[in-house]
């Protein structure tokens, strides 16, 4: 569904991303690794639509989505979260998820002002969606809770809950398991595997620690100063020269 | 410990001495054509050294003084208790406010003339600060050039009614809405700019038409102003002592009582009234909908929001032109309470001072909004007996709010939507 194909970007003099092609298929986890600093975040934000590539195609679905703003790209069914949790911290968990929706409510002031019976059913359905996903990562005990005051590991989750509820096609994630203990890591790649098999999502996964993403993915692909080093199963790249090299410097 | 102190209140004493002499101890006095110096009397000059030493003794003692100070009991016997359940306040809040209403439609009737139009700047005021409110509190978005929305919505109605004859209440509707465009047009090239850059825009933005309706001086009459704004009237009847439209009646007449100028304050004050309740209730549901969590979740978090599919373009132009709507609800009734308007009304001044109550009464907080526009119009009018030093004790009150409350009057509290759980 997702078709990156020599993506290139470029920062005046330096080349962050150089000819970076990689897919994503339906119902399957991918994900990009590399050594700090390889570019992997960059992908992200051109895939997303915060930068606009200087080269190479994107295609989501067939469209060419390069270029395109970052708020209609995630409204194509593309939702990301960020290396940094970005939450709304002054807002409540369950309002944090009501933003996230509010293309799903009714966009028109006049029903909102007047609360029309269909403003009414919007809004209770978009709770009750917030109240199925808090449910689902375990977080509907501190559903009125303001989202700064939680643990790192619940914002994390909260973040991809906030995802979740707009229920996009493709979950892109950005070192979900940063700053997280070996259980929550646990956790959380059992949710992602979970959100998979019971949403029927694609998960474009950047992470740098490659022993995380080796379970749990599909396929991997390898970036190394912003170049393509490998890609394949997780086997595959496990055993490339190349890789190893990379990560452990050569010999 | 005792040098550095010492130097430090030697130091506060002259420079005590330094401002205070040449404020309060130097006349300017006319002598003939020219203008002499008067130096001070003895008084003035005892009071000035006097006051000098009592800033000398407060900072060389002061660490033992303020020591003391935190032991004495606390001033406000409610500050340690805990904030009360959401629920709770909200309907507290409610009551307060219905409360308020009330008691302000039968104020009128109540006191002197002079007061009730004190009251009417007031609600203007309060309908700006809650307008404002929306821009800068919510979206977190800094104007401050908001008097330009405020002119346009004034000089909506002068024109209309000066070149077509436009009532109060035919011209209500076109001004806030034509303050709405202005809104939108402006939020335009202001999309991308933040904090200082765009506060400086705006600024410009109000400059801009308040010069515009200085020189433009074929249509709106430059510095001269527009006068003769008519009254509004209350179903065709006038409040003037002699009916000037044809067709229309005089109040006075109709119910058979007695002339009294007093019926026209009072009615333009009910205007006012029902205008800021409408515009405060409208903004309290606004909070609360789709577009009230999205301006907040810009402020929060631009990225994040935009991530989202929120669109930075829509969110940030709807603030604009739903605070500048309410800005054109203001000028017209402004317009229509003066009779007369000129490009002096829409000073730069009067931007700061509408920014003013909203960083006074606590950005995003309605309540405090309220209470700071009534304290901000009301204290100067209040300081009138110090004459000169009316504006110095203004200012002296705002520095003392900012230390005593850095966050405003009653700092906001989010309404926050709660989860209802189904046991």
């Amino acid at each position: 569904m997702l078709e990156v194909s020599n993506l290139s970007m470029r920062f005046g003099g330096l080349l962050a991303v150089d000819q970076v092609s990689l897919d994503v298929q339906e119902r399957e986890i991918v994900s990009i690794i590399g050594p700090n600093g390889a570019g992997k975040t960059t992908v992200f934000n051109c895939i997303s639509g915060f930068y606009k590539p200087t080269g190479g195609k994107i295609l989501f679905e067939g469209r060419e989505i390069q270029g395109t703003p970052d708020y209609k790209i995630s409204r194509l069914g593309m939702v990301r979260t960020f290396q940094h949790v970005r939450l709304f911290n002054q807002m409540t968990v369950v309002e944090n998820l009501l933003v996230a929706q509010h293309r799903h409510l009714n966009t028109n002031l006049l029903a909102g002002l007047i609360k029309t019976p269909n403003y009414r059913e919007r809004e209770q359905k978009s709770l009750d969606r917030a109240t199925y996903w808090l449910d689902r990562v375990g977080l509907l005990d501190l559903a009125n809770r303001e989202a700064g005051n939680l643990a790192y590991g619940q914002q994390r989750r909260l973040e991809i809950a906030r995802c979740m509820v707009t229920e996009p096609k493709l979950l892109m994630l950005d070192e979900p398991a940063a700053g997280l203990n070996p259980a929550e890591t646990k956790d959380l790649n059992q949710l992602i595997v979970s959100l998979k098999s019971d949403y029927n999502v694609s998960v474009l996964l950047i992470e740098h620690d490659m022993s995380l993403v080796m379970d749990i993915s599909d396929r991997i692909t390898v970036i190394n100063q912003g170049r393509p080093l490998a890609s394949g199963t997780p086997a595959e790249v496990r055993q490339n020269d190349d890789v190893i090299k990379a990560y452990l410097g050569e010999a | 410990m005792a040098t550095p102190n010492f130097k430090h209140a030697l130091f506060c004493a002259i420079v005590t001495l330094i401002i205070a002499y040449p404020i309060l101890g130097l006349n300017l006095v006319a002598q003939g054509t020219k203008v002499g110096l008067e130096g001070a009397t003895t008084s003035t000059v005892i009071s000035v050294v006097l006051a000098a030493f009592v800033v000398f003794f407060f900072q060389l003692f002061r660490d033992s003084i303020m020591g003391n100070l935190g032991k004495l009991p606390k001033l406000n016997p409610l500050s340690g208790r805990e904030p009360m359940p959401q629920a709770k306040r909200a309907k507290l809040e409610s009551w307060v406010l219905t409360a308020i209403v009330v008691f302000a439609l039968f104020w009128p009737f109540l006191v002197s003339r002079g007061s009730v139009d004190l009251a009417t700047l007031v609600l203007i005021y309060v309908m700006l600060a809650l307008g404002l409110n929306v821009v800068v509190g919510l979206a977190g978005l800094l104007d401050l050039g908001y008097v330009a929305f405020y002119a346009v919505g004034a000089y909506t109605f002068a024109l209309l009614s000066q070149y077509f004859g436009f009532s109060f209440w035919a011209a209500l509707p076109i001004g806030a809405c034509l303050a709405a465009l202005f809104g939108l047009v402006l939020g335009f090239p202001v999309l991308r700019l933040r904090g200082d850059y765009l506060a400086i825009v705006t600024l410009g933005f109000g400059e801009i038409i308040r010069i515009l309706l200085n020189n433009w001086t074929a249509v709106t009459g430059g510095p001269n102003g527009i006068g003769g704004i008519p009254e509004p009237t209350l179903f065709g009847m006038e409040f003037g002592r002699r009916v000037k439209e044809e067709g229309n009646t005089s109040f006075h007449e109709t119910f058979g009582i007695a002339y009294s100028g007093e019926h026209k304050v009072i009615f333009l004050y009910l205007i006012a009234l029902v205008l800021a309740v409408i515009t405060a209730l409208v903004i309290r549901r606004l909070m609360r909908m789709p577009v009230g969590r999205a301006w907040e979740a810009l402020r929060e978090d631009e990225i994040a929001a935009r991530s989202l599919g929120l669109s930075r373009t829509a969110v940030k132009l709807s603030a604009f032109t739903i605070g500048a709507f309410f800005a054109g609800f203001a000028g017209t009734v402004f317009a229509s309470k003066q009779g007369f308007i000129s490009p002096e009304s829409f000073v730069f001044l009067e931007s700061a001072i509408i920014l003013a109550i909203v960083v006074l009464g606590g950005m995003g907080s309605q309540i405090g909004v309220i209470l700071a526009a009534i304290a901000v119009t009301i204290l100067p009018e209040l300081a009138r007996e110090f004459a000169d030093y009316r504006m110095l004790i203004f200012g002296a009150a705002m520095v003392l709010m900012m230390v005593w409350r850095p966050q405003g009057l009653m700092p906001m509290r989010r309404i926050h939507i709660e989860l209802k759980r189904q046991e």
